[in-house]
């Protein structure tokens, strides 16, 4: 678990009943930055088959870390101008694509590919996606199982774009959803359907490939900032600043074609405004909560 | 900008003949202090972009604001200020509904201050002129932009939990020192109320809809506020806010400004000015040479390691009377008046590390409460 903190991610490890449980820091080191630390904008453990990373991204650039933050593997630094301009300039949206890759978007709304080897530090800048014109916000996998799917990456912009992709040795994009003037600030991808969470509340779900959109909840009176999918379960986690963490069931049924999603649990975080909320394990049993000016990390767990 | 912030309690009704703080003394430093804060030079100065200040930056630069005139703070008073008002501007920001939103705040502080000074045209012009900055700058910006300027904003308030008397008494922040955050009332413009599942086909025709429980209680968004020069903001938040708590009982109460409310609220607005502009927030090595530029471009002619204005009769504010150091202050020199304002601080809370077990209410499992200590 990962819980970022000005320019400082703080890394959790619980046990299953979260009786126990370890915490360490892991400061923001980047190489020849001789003034002062940017803040961190995102951190995410990547899963690969052959191996798990954790990177961490900021204003200056992209960091890629053995899971254990004890080593620094690669340095990704983006193009800072000398002197500041109006636009901001970081790294956001990470996600574990396929065997071997790890996508990172970009402020300008480029999504940086990069190719990962099963060990060591070898690793290398692959392609630029240039479809978004605006700010990357996040993005989302599925697939690193034996299940055929046809989109393996979602990517979402500021402008509440949403762009599918296929992975390879060069990417392919599969389709382009337009928004509606509305940062998309959370995504998931789960079995061809993408789960989008918007700044307005609304959480809205599409099929990938097609573009075709299911189900529009009025989920949330504020901000969306996070989204989970328990993957074998079909549950969705959804967070916001209004302080309320939703729990919903997602089905879906292959011969119709439709995606159908039930309500199941609220929890109030009281006076906090929400900032991650994650599942602990793929069948949902558990999720954790962290927020705004919250020095705790919130496990709730089910029977 | 804000404002009303602070409850100051300046002496009212004093004399001339006492030799003590006068009206007249107290429009002076009103409008030399927004005079100063809105000069053109200055304002050049803040809209272009750059990094944020750090808080010691910060302070450093309101206290020379606050000495734009004949007032004189000692460095305790100082730091009561900027902690009331960095606080007062953590309020507002937290509880902003949507990204946009804080333009209108903006606007209601600037509104306030272009009222301050009615007496004094050059200097209404000066505001004036920011306020069409501010508009130009901000207006267009889209609302992932917007939140990313707010998100900036929050981390430099992150970890204060100063309790401050007037929000405690509104019952808007609590004994720990954290802002009320409920879940009634309208949603913000161009969002909808909870509790909708809609489901659609394949052509887009709705073929079921459903309610959810929403565990609050929310209403459909009132109009939206002015994002104009002038106007009818709408958003309460960076008005008065002994009138704003006020207003939860009398919804009809007029947005009245208090002079004795004057100086925080200038000062205050200062701070949201210079954080606009970028998102990077850090130490700063060339913190000296910044606050030696913003000195020569506000036309601070007086360092605080000068000595005081000697014919001119200045005031030193005294928060906190009853402190010891104020007292030996007080008997160190000899000034022709000290204003006593009322300024209630308590301890700020700190985090520390604990675990706590309480009751989960999803299945009436048992829930962990991991507490890091995030130093």
């Amino acid at each position: 678990m990962l819980v970022v903190h000005a320019n400082v991610v703080n890394m959790v490890s619980a046990s299953w009943d979260g009786l126990n449980y370890s915490h360490r820091q892991l400061q923001s080191k980047e190489p020849n930055v001789a003034t002062s630390t940017s803040l961190i904008m995102q951190a995410s453990f990547c899963v690969l088959p052959s191996r798990e990373l954790l990177v961490v991204t900021s204003q200056k650039g992209i960091q890629i870390y053995e899971s254990d933050g004890s080593i620094m593997v690669y340095w990704h630094a983006l193009d800072t101008p000398e002197t500041p301009t109006a636009q901001a300039v970081f790294a956001r949206g990470i996600s574990a694509v396929r065997d071997n890759y790890i996508c990172v978007g970009v402020s300008s709304g480029s999504i940086l590919v990069f190719d990962i080897p099963s060990k060591g530090s070898n690793i290398t800048l692959s392609e630029v996606l240039e479809e978004h014109k605006e700010s990357v916000t996040d993005m989302a996998s599925e697939c690193s199982g034996s299940q055929e799917c046809i989109a393996d990456m979602v990517s979402a912009d500021d402008g509440g774009n949403l762009c599918v992709w296929k992975a390879g040795e060069e990417f392919q994009i599969l389709n382009k959803i337009p928004g509606f003037d509305m940062t998309c600030s959370s995504v998931k991808l789960w079995k061809g359907t993408i789960a989008a969470g918007y700044g307005t509340g609304q959480i809205r779900l599409y099929e990938a490939v097609t573009g075709i959109l299911h189900v529009e909840i009025n989920a949330h009176a504020r901000w969306i900032y996070s989204l989970d999918i328990a993957p074998f379960a079909g549950l969705l986690l959804s967070a916001a600043e209004d302080s309320l963490v939703r729990v919903w069931h997602m089905s879906l049924t292959p011969e119709t074609n439709s995606v159908e999603v039930a309500h199941l649990h609220n929890e109030c975080v009281t006076d906090t405004q929400i900032c991650g909320a994650r599942f602990c394990d793929d069948d949902g049993c558990a999720f954790a909560v962290t927020g705004y000016d919250l020095s705790e990390i919130i496990r709730y767990t089910q029977t | 900008m804000s404002t009303r912030t602070l409850p100051l309690r300046l002496r009212e009704g004093i004399t001339p003949e006492d030799g003590l703080w006068t009206e007249r003394d107290r429009r002076r430093v009103l409008s030399d202090v927004v005079g100063t804060m809105f000069s053109k030079t200055f304002m050049d100065e803040l809209f272009k972009p750059q990094t944020l200040y750090s808080h010691r930056t910060m302070k450093t630069v309101m206290s020379r604001l606050a000495h734009a005139s004949i007032m004189r703070l000692n460095p305790a008073s100082m730091d009561r200020l900027f902690e009331l008002m960095l606080m007062a501007f953590k309020y507002q920001v937290f509880l902003c509904p949507r990204p946009k939103d804080l333009l209108l705040i903006s606007h209601n502080h600037l509104d306030s201050i272009r009222d301050l000074v009615q007496d004094r045209p050059a200097v209404q012009n000066q505001v004036h002129e920011t306020q069409r900055r501010l508009i130009e700058t901000y207006t267009c910006l889209p609302p992932g932009e917007l939140q990313l300027l707010r998100q900036t904003l929050l981390i430099f308030f992150q970890d204060y939990h100063i309790r401050m008397s007037v929000f405690m008494q509104s019952r808007v922040q609590n004994m720990n020192g954290r802002f009320v955050l409920g879940t009634t009332g309208p949603v913000p413009h161009g969002a909808e109320v909870p509790g909708l599942i809609r489901t659609l086909d394949c052509r887009g025709r709705e073929v079921q809809r459903c309610q959810f429980p929403t565990g609050g209680a929310y209403t459909s968004a009132v109009r939206e506020g002015s994002f104009d020069i002038s106007g009818d903001r709408v958003l309460k938040l960076g008005t008065n806010i002994e009138s704003q708590s006020r207003e939860d009982t009398t919804p009809d109460t007029p947005n009245s400004i208090s002079r004795r409310q004057c100086l925080a609220h200038l000062l205050l607005n200062y701070i949201p000015v210079t954080v606009w502009r970028q998102t990077e927030c850090g130490p700063n090595p060339l913190a000296k040479e910044e606050l030696n530029l913003l000195s020569r471009l506000m036309g601070t002619l007086q360092s605080e390691s000068e000595p005081r204005p000697g014919p001119e009769k200045g005031f030193r504010i005294n928060l906190f009377p009853s402190d010891r150091e104020e007292d030996e202050a007080d008997a160190e020199e000899s000034w022709s008046g000290v204003i006593n304002i009322q300024a209630m601080k308590v301890t700020p809370i700190r985090a520390e590390a604990r675990v706590k077990a309480r009751h989960c209410r999803w299945t009436g499992k048992r829930l962990i409460q991991l507490n890091c200590d995030i130093s």
